[in-house]
């Protein structure tokens, strides 16, 4: 190997882990608020990227049913519970959310898809058809289990993964699909070729990664959150509720999750189920920070993007194994540094 | 012959009718139902009695079934030799994991076990020895004695003689002190361990369980399809293993078996179904299983079995031993200490200190107990008596001081090795297996007082030391006065009758020093007097009781001596009168007079 070769692995990791560390930062965020290991984040990675390829097509994406769908089944869920304590009052705001605003989106995309809108317009789109299934999920499968131990959580994540993928099958169908580069351009930097994709993707990672902090140090929702991370009842006391809470993360994490499809999408081809692999690379990535720091998470998640680029310069059939195989090292590392940990479980 | 046994026998026999009367596709699907079963027994195990998750079973699967195909298609061995070597893999692997993520929190499992499964199941699609996405054909077929298992519905008898097996050995085990043991890691670790259980060592061992079984049912699946791809084998279908274990819930060893039939049928027919109501192909039955699931867990978390416990005969009380003497004369005695002798310095608490970031929750406490006393300490809400406890009893490390425990230093002991040198405590929030019975929550004290492993266990060598175990068990309830609750779940005690259980399942340890976290609490005026009681008898005896309790009456007219505390600090210490005249404590609980 020589250093151009080394430099153009080295881009394609960073690239690729600035991806994942978006993730990892999702994942984090998910746990440390509502102790749910949100294995389906790769989910919203595939939603995501084939949105915008459906839109690139002229296609209705698949998306506006799924959301109108989940949409539905949220509301129905939420006039039951209504009824059923006699707090009408509340459904008109579910409504909204639920039922009006899926349709209208829905509306929106179907009369914009064979239109063509500029890619920017795409691109919010795809964002905005994906955002509303975060809280729509939150309610669904953990709203009700807020007080259930962090095993039954996880179990629940992977039943919601099962959902999710299958549903991606069925309104996506099994085609895989990979949208055009955002731009073509290259610069030279000595004997290195960097491309614009590359420097566009990292830049709106690092950017996001910029957007999430300010709005933890400086906004109230933001500090909402971390007030239910470092203590669930405390923060109910002071008025913050935890459906709340949940709902704002889950919306987060879908968001990071479309803008972490969109920007894939360019780079490789996706299929319903490939998001799967791709969040569990962020999972391994935040597992770096034992699933509760930020800035390590992030770090891990590069790490795995370099570990998968040049591993599959040396075995590219060995890739996967490479960089899952990694996690075990991590693991020893973290279980040499805690001392016995003491955790109750309900039952 | 009581009902459950009869049951059990009916289902026997319905198992070896059930080939010779159903078609030849009813066969194939039993065959799947008895492979998967026993994966699931292992998850059921794993998850639903120990409270740990594992994505790595499928992958387990596939090592058994690749060590199989491999030795036997490229070496020549015998299937029969294959399997040893095959668990023999499977044991190192799954040790391997145990050791890297059992002392990291529970949810570090799934997460080494994800890895684990996701980088077995391409090392098996990519290496070129094992075949790659095709697969290794030829494989040969299983032969018992000169009969070679050539069809299904012999190998129907294999698969299911082996499903057996497992149920028993775990319904041995669940029933045991080792099985105790396990059922109580869900409970809280501080519980266990505060009774002398090593929780990682039976983490790891139920980890360990659950592989081998899912890696025999991958050397029976390759002999029984005779070809082997790394399809099987991925982690989706770990997750399905997960499922079927959630489905029919850990009340019951039989929840495993029922949980992959519904599971397996549903599949079959989804997959059946589905593609033809979407007019497409594909895996959509994950769909379903996953709405499934969800609904599972909101609603019925404990799966179908209690469901169908309440139709089928299928529970088993535990037999509760005599406590006459003839009957005691046959059990293996249980471990007793030597007691130290009255007024031998016993504990020395020397200038303790415990921080929690900025807070002092304990600051230089000291003091003394000597063998055959009873401490009291008392000390407003958020004193920092509990705290205390914890620091003594190891569950807590001292942030500064030393504690001393008949000359030797204790202050950096894990709470089980506190537990082995004879303390005992009760909880002031109580920690109990509320689906468990009363007695056996009692026996789990006992744990230390005998030995006993998994494979006795299993194996029902435990018989005797079992008895003494329950029996021991038996006679501190009759002694704290729940001896006619000794079946009924300890959950569904009052709350003051709970404590009292703890208090019984501490005495179960023959303890020389006992530490009550107000014990009296939620108890009425008779049941406090007759608490009283005991503890003076104990006393009798030469148990060193330290005691936190708030209602005065009962702690002045019992204790020798009193540490009072405040804030972290000690106030004062001094026999019950010098307390009750110390104007610091009248101060402290009072108010001052300004």
């Amino acid at each position: 190997m020589d250093v151009q070769i080394a430099l153009l692995l080295a881009q394609d990791g960073l690239t690729n882990g600035a991806i994942y560390a978006l993730l990892a930062l999702a994942i984090v965020l998910v746990f440390v608020v509502t102790r749910v290991l949100w294995v389906p984040q790769g989910e919203f990675v595939s939603y995501g990227a084939l949105t915008l390829a459906s839109l690139q097509l002229g296609k209705v994406p698949g998306t506006v049913w799924l959301l109108v769908c989940a949409g539905l089944a949220t509301a129905l869920v939420d006039g039951v519970v209504a009824v059923r304590e006699g707090r009408l009052r509340r459904m008109p705001r579910s409504l909204l959310a639920n039922v009006v605003l899926p349709l209208a989106l829905a509306a929106l995309a179907t009369w914009l898809a064979p239109r063509n809108p500029p890619l920017l317009v795409q691109i919010l789109l795809t964002i905005a058809l994906i955002v509303p299934l975060g809280a729509m999920v939150y309610r669904l499968a953990f709203q009700p289990l807020q007080r259930a131990s962090v095993l039954v959580l996880l179990i629940v994540s992977v039943a919601v993964h099962f959902a999710m993928q299958g549903l991606g099958l069925v309104f996506f169908g099994p085609e895989g699909a990979r949208t055009p580069a955002f731009t073509d351009v290259r610069f030279e930097l000595g004997v290195m070729t960097v491309s614009g994709q590359s420097l566009l993707v990292i830049g709106a990672s690092v950017f996001l990664i910029v957007v999430l902090y300010l709005f933890f140090e400086r906004t109230i929702y933001g500090k909402a959150l971390r007030a239910t991370a470092v203590n669930r009842t405390g923060a109910r006391l002071v008025g913050i509720s935890t459906s709340l809470a949940g709902k704002l993360t889950f919306t987060l994490a879908a968001g990071i999750g479309a803008v972490s499809g969109i920007l894939i999408a360019p780079i490789a081809t996706i299929y319903y189920d490939s998001g799967f692999l791709i969040g569990l690379k962020g999972f391994v990535g935040s597992v770096v920070g034992a699933i509760v720091s930020y800035p390590l998470a992030a770090l891990g998640a590069v790490l795995v993007g370099m570990l998968e680029s040049f591993g599959s310069f040396y075995a590219s059939a060995l890739k996967e194994v490479i960089v899952f195989t990694a996690l075990l090292p991590v693991l020893i590392w973290l279980s040499l540094r805690s001392r016995h940990v003491e955790e109750d479980d309900e039952e | 012959m009581n009902a459950q046994r009869l049951l059990s026998l009916a289902a026997l026999a319905l198992l070896v009718i059930a080939p010779l009367v159903v078609s030849e596709f009813s066969v194939t699907l039993l065959n799947y139902i008895g492979l998967a079963s026993l994966v699931a027994i292992g998850c059921s195990l794993l998850t639903g009695v120990g409270g740990l998750t594992s994505f790595g079973q499928a992958a387990f699967v596939g090592l058994g079934a690749y060590t199989t195909a491999v030795l036997t298609t490229q070496f020549g061995w015998s299937p029969w030799l294959t399997l040893p070597a095959g668990l023999a893999l499977t044991a190192m692997v799954a040790m391997l994991l145990a050791l890297i993520t059992l002392r990291l929190s529970g949810h570090f499992l799934p997460v080494g076990t994800i890895a684990w499964g996701i980088s077995l199941y391409y090392l098996f699609a990519n290496v070129d020895g094992l075949g790659g996405q095709t697969g290794i054909t030829g494989v040969p077929p299983l032969q018992v004695a000169d009969h070679v298992l050539n069809t299904g519905r012999e190998f129907y008898y294999l698969v299911w003689f082996f499903v057996v097996l497992a149920l028993i050995a775990v319904r041995n085990l669940l029933d045991s002190r080792p099985g105790r043991a396990i059922r109580a890691l869900r409970g809280g670790i501080t519980m266990a361990e505060s009774c002398g259980v090593d929780t990682q060592h039976y983490r790891a061992v139920i980890f360990l369980l659950s592989a081998l079984v899912a890696c025999l049912s991958g050397w029976l699946y390759a002999h029984l399809i005779r070809f082997v791809n790394p399809s099987p084998f991925s982690i989706n279908l770990s997750i399905e293993y997960l499922f079927m274990a959630v489905i029919g819930g850990a009340s019951h060893v039989w929840g495993a078996v029922v949980g992959a039939t519904v599971l397996t049928v549903l599949k079959q027919w989804l997959q059946d179904i589905l593609p033809r109501l979407i007019h497409a192909s594909g895996n959509f039955e994950t769909i379903v299983f996953g709405l499934l699931m969800v609904l599972l867990l909101q609603r019925a978390r404990t799966g179908i079995m209690p469901l169908l416990a309440r139709f089928l005969p299928l529970d088993r009380p535990v037999r509760v031993p005599a406590l006459d003497a003839g009957a005691a004369r046959q059990d293996a005695p249980l471990g007793a200490r030597e007691r130290p002798l009255a007024g031998e310095l016993l504990l020395e608490v020397r200038d303790v200190v415990r921080r929690f970031g900025g807070l002092v929750a304990v600051n230089r406490i000291s003091f003394e107990m000597r063998a055959g006393e009873i401490l009291g300490l008392i000390g407003p809400n958020g004193a920092g008596k509990s705290t205390l406890f914890n620091l003594i009893t190891g569950v807590l490390a001292p942030s500064a001081g030393e504690v001393w425990l008949r000359g030797e230093r204790i202050d950096r002991l894990r709470s089980r090795q506190i537990a082995q040198r004879g303390v005992a405590r009760t909880f002031q929030h109580v920690q109990l297996r509320p689906a468990m019975s009363v007695i056996e929550n009692v026996a789990i004290g006992a744990h230390l007082r005998a030995g006993g492993g998994v494979i006795g266990a299993a194996l029902r060598l435990d018989r005797r030391s079992e008895a003494s175990i329950l029996r021991e068990a038996r006679r501190q309830l009759e002694r704290v006065g729940l001896g006619a609750e000794l079946l009924v779940p300890a959950g569904s005690l009052p709350l003051g009758s709970q404590r009292i259980l703890e208090v019984a399942r501490a005495l179960t340890a023959d303890p020389m020093l006992l530490l009550l976290d107000e014990p009296a609490a939620g108890l009425r005026y008779q049941e406090k007097r007759a608490l009283a009681d005991l503890l003076l008898r104990l006393r009798g005896e030469g148990v060193t009781i330290l005691l936190v309790e708030h209602d005065m009456d009962f702690v002045m007219n019992l204790v020798d001596r009193l540490v009072v505390m405040q804030f972290g600090e000690q106030i004062a210490t001094g026999l019950p009168a010098q307390i009750q005249a110390d104007p610091a404590v009248i101060e402290a609980y009072l108010g001052g007079v300004e």
